[in-house]
């Protein structure tokens, strides 16, 4: 089943595409991934080729950059995606304790769904906010300093 | 001590809103690059830059001056600034993005006009959904005041800038990996020497690969003329405001503006408050994960890249991360191999390899399943690493942290070893002294111990 982008998102493509040289579209890959991404909340098969059929080169090609990246979800994921970083400077501001609590209220372990498939708890390497940890990435929003009350007021704050 | 700097911060203090590109103005904002475009040649402002002793701001310390100069004469040319930040521990180019980015749109035009390029894209990390959009919208206010486009300024100079978004990979900061994300390839740094991207960059062409904070500095340079930016800091070691960025266990974590001569003691304890709870201090990474620990008898050394160097660490990003007497080794040696695991992009096998191999050991030795080989395990496998991969990568956070927490803290390591489960020493206990181990120059990281001494304290 081939898909395609919204009109919206083609505006945004055609956009994207114009930054780079006509000879070297392919370096359009990666900001399409990410607004396909946008578009369908996870970067599908199909979606790889509706990207290569907008730069003009092979599916593989594309499916060998959607793969490298962390940030991009091969599968569907909730509506909400909870990312907690927990390299160096954050576990030493305690977002281990952090994660526990959000696993436990959630119910779900790490890259896990909730049942309503609403969140998505992920955890991410440094996310360069290092003097405000521990720090939480909802969806596109950062959240610093966080406490378990914070925790759940962000948590209240996201519609189902 | 070293009087704190408002330079490369002052406007960010005073006003909220420099993303607006009319307050940018108003508080003096784009008059560097007036004075660029109107009154110097391209060769002055190489000149310039040569002269102001800058060293760039990514966390090698190499001269900017120097890179600019080192470019292939082919056109066209491309300048990629570098913000990728993603080293653990640094936050200084995020509070740039966010608090000024028109500061770093202003020495990227002025760096492309020097260097006769056309075309440039910021690399911003995918993580930054914010400052990627606030990054667009100060590119297209710049184009509407004539900044960018055709004929800047009358000066028949041309130009075009755009943001583009990583996607979540640390190897992407590393300059190479950076460009071939750009173009649309796996990241995979490529081999140098021979060309470095100044000769061979950006489809093949010579390119500029500068970090976010050095291209605020080129405003800066410009600004306030090379003859007045040597005058901050020291020119044997590196000249002009730094922002350092202090985190982990301090009181009042937060990046502040000083120049290189500051002293880490200082920066912990004068300017960042002392040590929570007033406990102990039981060792601090001075520049982002991969710049290798120091003790807390090393703690009284200039920030300078060379000071740090001599100790065998290295300035870095200036991100410094700091821990106190309740920090188990072990639990920060993990995390910070966890992260080189999870970041090696597998190009090459002894990092591919290497890299999850000690991950492994590591956690062994938390969990209380630690063997009596595995620090020479551990430091055999740096070796097999070091230097036998294309890219620093393997060594910077792969071995350093490794090899230099190995070393250093021996005792705490051994006890975990010895009494099979995760122990966290005395602070006094937990560490070799300065005389026990020695750095072998000019590898960052490169320690040893001296024999007798550290039979002596086993």
């Amino acid at each position: 089943m081939s898909v395609e982008f919204s009109p919206e998102a083609q505006e945004r493509a055609k956009e994207i595409l114009n930054r780079y040289p006509a000879e070297h579209k392919k370096a359009a890959v990666v900001p399409l991934l990410h607004l396909a991404q946008k578009e369908w909340g996870y970067v599908s098969s199909d979606a790889m080729v509706c990207v290569a059929g907008l730069i003009g080169c092979s599916p593989v090609k594309v499916a060998e950059i959607a793969t490298f990246y962390p940030m991009f979800r091969k599968e569907p994921a909730g509506k909400h995606r909870v990312i907690v970083c927990h390299t160096l400077p954050c576990a030493l501001a305690g977002c281990g304790d952090i994660y526990q609590y959000l696993s436990q209220k959630l119910g779900i372990g790490l890259g896990e769904t909730t049942a309503d498939k609403n969140i998505t708890l992920e955890k991410s390497e440094c996310l360069a906010a290092c003097d405000k940890g521990p720090l939480l990435l909802v969806n596109e929003t950062l959240y610093t300093h966080l406490t378990n009350e914070k925790v759940d007021e962000i948590l209240d704050s996201l519609d189902g | 001590m070293a009087e704190p700097l408002n330079i490369l911060t002052k406007e960010m203090r005073e006003n909220a809103n420099l993303a607006d590109i009319n307050e940018y103005i108003k508080h003096g904002g784009y008059q560097a690059l007036e004075k660029a475009l109107k009154s110097m040649t391209s060769e002055a402002l190489i000149d310039e830059i040569k002269n102001s002793g800058i060293k760039g701001r990514g966390g090698a310390g190499f001269s900017t001056g120097m890179k600019w100069s080192l470019c292939g004469d082919r056109m066209p040319r491309y300048l990629c600034t570098n913000g990728d930040e993603s080293e653990p521990g640094s936050f200084k180019d995020r509070l740039l993005l966010e608090g000024n980015p028109h500061r770093v749109i202003e020495g990227m035009i002025i760096t492309c006009f020097a260097m006769g390029i056309n075309l440039g894209y910021i690399y911003i990390r995918g993580e930054f959904f914010q400052i990627i959009e606030q990054m667009e919208s100060a590119f297209n206010q710049a184009r509407e005041k004539g900044f960018l486009g055709k004929d800047i300024l009358g000066t028949g100079f041309d130009l075009d800038l755009y943001a583009h978004p990583g996607a979540g990979a640390y190897i992407c900061g590393e300059e190479t990996g950076l460009i071939e994300s750009l173009e649309g390839n796996r990241p995979y740094p490529r081999l140098k020497p021979p060309f470095f991207p100044a000769a061979i960059g950006l489809w093949g062409q010579p390119t500029i690969v500068n970090n976010v904070e050095t291209m605020a500095q080129v405003t800066i340079i410009v600004g306030m003329g090379a003859e007045a930016y040597k005058q901050i800091g020291s020119e044997e070691d590196t000249t002009g405001p730094r922002l350092f960025g202090l985190c982990g266990h301090v009181k009042n974590p937060g990046a502040y503006e000083f120049d290189s001569t500051i002293t880490l003691k200082e920066l912990i304890y004068d300017v960042a408050g002392g040590i929570r709870d007033d406990n102990k201090i039981k060792g601090v990474i001075p520049g982002g994960i991969s710049a290798p620990i120091l003790t807390p008898e090393e703690i009284n050394t200039p920030m300078g890249f060379g000071a740090l160097g001599k100790l065998g660490s290295m300035g870095g990003t200036g991100g410094i991360i700091v821990m106190d007497e309740k920090t188990s080794m072990i639990d920060t040696l993990l995390n910070a191999s966890s992260f080189a695991r999870h970041e090696s992009c597998g190009q090459c096998t002894p990092c591919r390899e290497g890299v999850p191999w000690m991950n492994d050991i590591i956690r062994r030795i938390k969990h209380g399943d630690g063997r009596e080989e595995d620090i020479d395990l551990l430091l055999d496998i740096c070796k097999q690493i070091h230097g036998h991969t294309v890219c620093v990568f393997g060594q910077a956070p792969g071995v350093w942290p490794v090899r230099t927490m190995l070393i250093k803290y021996w005792p705490e390591f051994r006890a975990c070893i010895e009494q099979k489960k995760q122990v966290v020493l005395p602070v006094e206990e937990s560490y070799l002294k300065p005389h026990q181990y020695e750095h072998i120059p000019p590898v960052p990281g490169n320690f040893r111990m001296v024999t007798e001494e550290a039979d002596a304290a086993g």
